[in-house]
Order: structure tokens, then sequence, then C-alpha cells
């Protein structure tokens, strides 16, 4: 089976690790994995910000970008939420249906929950809004994370209640933001896990500076923010680092 | 909407104030979680929940698609049954009406029913310029208006503070109004309850005029609906000789089967209750009981403006049921002060600048005031999806300019560019790369990110870099 790779542009500049994780995690699993690079961004940000007419050319062109793929699987549920809800809304009906956040392409188009993974820490999950109430990603990623060897996975308090991040919101009212990702990593620092995992680097961004911010006072980090594609393609033979 | 409002600063602002008072933010906390976790409970006990909601949704729709046909039928139907419609454009023209009502019958008091309607106008203190007193007889209304305060839930007023503090109101203010407080009142909800019960009875036994809003119209009989959990409504629509309810224009429904979707979605979705208490309903007037003078203010103030944008009107169908407040994560950070209006949260953030406008500074960063999560959507019983709104409001303030929002635009039309020309973005993203080490750990204008939070390390290359090189 032969996939486009929707990296999406947070990955592609701040987080390539978890797109190198997503191209060797699909090609253990037998799948051919094309980049095609006339990608850049879907548009969500300009236009959840209210800038629809600066969205329209980086609909056209992700459009554009992956005409004739069967599968365009991407390890960001907001960014398949933006073309699976928004893009209709400008005319472009074809690639919603071909689109799959990573999680939900392994289980429901590969049919595997047992991808092989070694990952031995403590870790518990944080669905991020888009993947959860948008995408309706249900239990899919901790079928997926249940499987892995050595991993534990731990319940995370008040789960389904945003981190904050929100996109321009993080900026534009940033002091509620914070608190949100505070309460957030409140939550997550209680369950006693090495790992916060998440299936949008977006999300995880924000909460990573705030966990970041807080331990630079104190001795190391105590806890760390992960995409599920670094824990996936995590093995015995090539453990993440 | 009401004068007290006007002049608020904008969102981000207020919202920062509400977060720096400690024992708000526990008081929301607290009081938020307790009502969307019953809720959920109450809801889920409905196997056919889905169906009621899309049901509410599609009722209002097409109420609102006739909503001219709907009220002719509503005003023929109240005068017939001995009511007297008066229609109003504005907050100005129906606190008019309302208080040459009330002056014509020679009282200078009058008690209301909790009414969204008159707080979003500001009838009280309109009435008080006319030197006319008007008490509210709902508890949390009560003690808000004791503490000289602003409502901050739509359903519970007064969620913003907790017993101690309602105690020390009761004790302070009740003496000015009326009946005093017990002497040695304790914090404790019954004693509570019993001080307010005291209070208002006088004012119950002697109000000759009663002010009230409504849930729902009746399109084909002219009834009015007030859902109500205390009783102190049915005490307002019954004793006073002349009653006035002054309701938005949304409010009417076709015919008394529709009644049935919402007796079950409103009171599950508010206080999470399977049947609310009191359900009174009231058809013009009777001879032999009840107010013998009925007047019905039909309020539009901003409401047709809203139903002619097509995206925008779906916030009309909205049955004041706070829902979307309980479980918005940033109502519950922010407090429903910082909202500016009578109509906090998500459900506010959408109603206000259709119905005032998006000129202040606080309509314009209303539609901001979100992390678009969805929790609103999700829990609402007709439906409106607030985020799709929230964005579509965001696109006319962007349009508008203003504050921020050049700047803004000519930022998203520089990355747009950069963002259409892969090369120009592989090239920056390498420029980006190799001069990682140079970066200062909080950069200049990141500040609204760095006073909070780390900014992400940049990797040594990026994405597209590692698969030229590793996978072509």
């Amino acid at each position: 089976m032969r996939v486009a790779l929707f990296v999406t542009c947070v990955n592609d500049a701040l987080y390539p690790a978890t797109g190198i994780a997503t191209v060797r995690l699909l090609e253990r699993l037998g799948v051919e994995v094309d980049f095609p690079a006339a990608q850049t961004c879907c548009g969500q940000p300009q236009f959840n910000t209210g800038y629809r007419r600066e969205t329209e050319p980086l609909v056209r062109r992700t459009t554009r970008a992956f005409e004739g793929y069967e599968y365009v699987v991407t390890p960001s549920g907001s960014c398949v939420a933006m073309v699976r809800d928004h893009y209709p809304k400008f005319g472009e009906t074809s690639l919603p249906s071909r689109t799959y956040e990573l999680t939900e392409f392994l289980v429901d188009v590969l049919g595997v929950t047992d991808v092989g993974a070694y990952f031995p820490h403590t870790v518990t999950y944080h669905p991020s809004c888009h993947g959860l109430r948008m995408l309706g990603l249900g239990d899919r990623p901790r079928k997926l994370l249940d499987a892995v060897k050595g991993l534990e996975l731990r319940e995370l308090p008040g789960a389904e209640e945003c981190c904050g991040f929100g996109g321009t919101f993080a900026v534009k009212n940033a002091e509620v933001s914070a608190a949100m990702g505070r309460d957030k990593v409140r939550n997550a620092v209680s369950t006693g896990a090495d790992v916060l995992c998440g299936a949008d680097n977006s999300c995880l961004m924000h909460i990573d500076g705030i966990l970041r911010r807080q331990a630079v006072p104190t001795q190391g980090v105590p806890l760390r923010a992960l995409h599920i594609a670094d824990i996936l393609a995590s093995t015995e033979e090539e453990p993440y680092v | 909407m009401s004068a007290t409002y006007l002049g608020m600063p904008s969102f981000p602002e207020a919202a920062g104030e509400a977060l720096h008072n400690v024992t708000l933010r526990a008081n929301l906390r607290h009081a938020t979680h307790t009502i969307r976790d019953k809720r959920a409970r109450a809801v889920a006990e409905l196997a056919d929940w889905a169906e009621l909601r899309e049901a509410g949704k599609q009722i209002k729709n097409r109420t609102l698609r006739h909503l001219d046909r709907y009220l002719e039928q509503l005003e023929t139907a109240v005068t017939e049954a001995g009511g007297t419609v008066h229609w109003a454009a504005d907050a100005e023209e129906a606190n008019r009406i309302v208080a040459d009502l009330v002056k014509a019958t020679g009282e200078r008091e009058v008690v209301k029913v909790k009414s969204m309607a008159t707080q979003e106008i500001g009838l009280n203190e309109a009435l008080e310029a006319e030197g006319i007193s008007a008490y509210e007889t709902d508890l949390a209304e009560l003690i808000v208006q004791l503490g000289d305060d602003r409502p901050s839930h739509i359903l519970v007023p007064a969620i913003h503070r907790n017993r101690g503090e309602i105690r020390d109101i009761f004790a302070e203010k009740m003496a000015n109004w009326g009946r005093p407080a017990p002497d040695g009142l304790s914090d404790s909800p019954a004693e509570l309850a019993e001080a307010a019960r005291l209070h208002l009875r006088e004012k119950f036994l002697r109000a000759k005029v009663g002010i009230s809003g409504a849930n729902f119209m009746v399109a084909e009989t002219g009834t009015l609906v007030v859902f109500e959990s205390e009783g102190n409504g049915r005490m307002c629509l019954t004793l006073p000789e002349t009653l006035i309810s002054v309701v938005g224009i949304e409010k009417v429904v076709p015919s008394w089967r529709d009644l049935e979707v919402f007796l079950q979605t409103l009171p599950r979705s508010s206080t999470a209750e399977r049947m609310n208490p009191y359900t009174s309903m009231w058809t013009g007037t009777a001879d032999t009981d009840g107010p013998q003078t009925f007047h019905l203010v039909l309020l539009d103030n901003g409401r047709t403006d809203a139903l002619a944008d097509e995206v925008g009107r779906q916030a009309l169908r909205c049955i004041r049921c706070s829902a979307c407040l309980n479980v918005c994560p940033v109502y519950e950070r922010a407090g429903g002060h910082a909202y500016g209006s009578v109509y906090p949260g998500p459900i506010g953030a959408i109603l206000s600048p259709q119905l005032r406008g998006i000129q202040s500074e606080i309509d314009a960063s209303l539609p901001y005031a979100s992390t678009l999560c969805g929790a609103c959507y999700e829990v609402c019983p007709v439906a409106i999806d607030i985020p799709e709104v929230l964005v579509h409001l965001r696109e006319k303030v962007a349009d508008q300019g203003g504050k921020g929002h050049r700047l803004e635009k000519a930022a998203i039309k520089a990355a747009g560019w950069v963002l259409d020309h892969p090369a120009a973005l592989a090239a920056g993203e390498r420029a980006a790369s190799r001069t990682r080490k140079l970066h200062p750990k909080r950069l200049p204008g990141a500040g609204a990110w760095t006073a909070a939070r780390e900014l992400p390390e940049l990797p040594a290359e990026s994405f597209r870099d590692w698969w030229k090189k590793n996978r072509t």
C-alpha cells in the first residue's frame, strides 16, 4: 500500500522527529510512504483566526499536492479536522474523505492495534479537542498504547478538558490559555507518569512549554510531552531517545 | 444591552483580572464542575437524547424561518385572550413601554421573576430613573441585586459568590431594601434560603405589578411559559393585578406539541433535573384568578439583524440553558463578568456581538474568547455550532480591521506567500535551523507566549530536509 504523508507545517519546521517516526512506523508496517514536496500548511491557523480569503490558496495547494493518492496520512488530528470539516466549505470534497489521522489510519485502514512497539515508560494520554470531538478518535489511541510492550498507561484526570492552546488563542488570550495549560500539567503530573502523550504537536508544544518553564527552577524535568507517533515508532531494536 | 456593561475593557484584559481573583476561580471551578457532572448523568438517562436534540434544533429552525408568521399568530391569540401586545425595536423602546405601563397603574414598586430579556435591556436601571423600584425575587438575582453586583451566569447569576459571601451580603444589605436578615445568620443553605424567603414574602404580598420574561411563547394559543425551580416566579405571575412580560421575539414556538421536546431538554441541560419543579403557563387574563391586566412586550433589540445572518442566526435557537457555560474551560477561568454582557460564556461570545454589533472593544474581542475546543457544541441541546459562529464572527472582526487586526492581516498575508512557495518555506526553515544556537530564549514579539511558556527548541533540520537526504 502506498500513502502520502501530510507532515503538517508545525511538524515540518518544529517537530521533524514526529514526521520521521511516522515514516518509520508506516514503513515497518509494510506501507510505502511518499512525501509530496508541494505541501505546506492546511490553512487552519488562518481560517480559525478569521482570514478566510487568505486560507483559500492553502486549501487549493494542499488539495493539489495530494491529488491521486488514495490515502493521505497525518500525525495531527487538528489538521485532519480542518481538512474534513472546513475544506468542503471551499468546495473541496475529495481530499476530506481520503485524509486520515495517524491512529485512525492504523486502526481503521491497516486494522492493527499492536504495531510491535516497545516503550518502557509510564504514559498518560491527553486527547486533543479536535481529535476527540471533531474526528471522534475515541479509544483508538488508547488501544494502540495499550498494546505497546513495556508501556504502562495511566488515567489522566480531566482528560477531555482543553489544554488551552487553541491556535492563536494561546497568544490573543495568553493568560487564560496559560491557566488552562497549567491545570492540564498539574493533572498530568498527578498521575506520576514520565510521559504525557498526545496526537497533536501544536497542543503538546503549549503543554511542553509550560512543563519546561515550571521545571526550570527545579532539578530536571519531571514529565515530558511526546507525540504518540514517537512512542509507536519506538522498538527494542531502535528505541526512542 | 444594559448600560452597566458599556465601556467594558476587551475580554483578555477583563479575563486577566478575573484570573487573579483566587476566590472567584475556586467558586467557579467548584460550581461548574458540579453542574457539568450532574448534567452528564441526567442526559445519559435518556436513550433518545440525540433525537431530542435534533428535534429541538429543527423546531427552532422552522420557527425562525417563518418568524413573522408565528409572531403575528401569537399576537392575535394573546389579544383574543385578553392581553395587549406591544412591539419594541430596541432596549430604549422596550424600557419606555414598560415604564409607561407601570406608571399608568400608579404604582412605584414592581416584583420581578428572573428574566434575561429585562437584564439585557437594563430595565431595572431604566425603571429606577423613573422613580420605580424593581425587586428581583429569584434567590440568585436577589443576591446580585443586594450586592450591587452584576449577574455572571445565565442560570446561576451569583455563581461567582460562595456561601460566606452571600451571608455577608444578606446581613449587611437586606435591611436597606425591606425586612432585615435574622440576627446571627449563618452560611448554611437552609438559613440563607429562609432569610430570603422571609424578605421576599413581604414584597410578593404587597406588589400590584409583576414583571417577567418567558422561556417559550406558544403561537397557536398565545400561551406564555416560564420554567423555574424556586416558585418565586409563580408568585410573581399570579399575585399581582398587572403582569408585564418582556420576551425576545425568538422565544416563540408554533404549538403546544413542540414544548414536549424542550420540557425534556431544558431542565436536564440546565439544572440536571428530569423536570423543572415549576412550569407556569398563562394565556391572557381570566376574570376569576391571576392578573387582571396582561401586557406582552415583544423585544427585537438586534434579533432581526442576527436572523439576517445565515451562519450567525443559529444563535437564536438558544433556550438559555447555560450548559455551554458550565462546560467551557474559558468561562471557568475568566468568569462571567469578563464577557461584558448578561449573556456570558460561549453563547454570550456569539450572541452579544450579533445583538450589539462588533464596534466596541469588548464585542470585537468576544469571538476570540474561545479555544474552539467544541465542548459547548457537544452539550448544546439545540445543537448550536458555536465554534462555527465564532469563526464566522472572527472573519467579520478581521475584515473590520481595527486594533491589532491590520498588523495581523499583514503578517498572515506574508506568511501566506511563504506557505504558497514551498522553496521559500524550506529556505526559511534552513536559515532558522542554522542560526538556532543564536536565538534568544525569549523572542521579542513572542511575549504573550513566553510570559508563561518556553518556546519550542528549533530542530537541526526540518522534516523536508531530512526526507530529501534520506528518502530521495
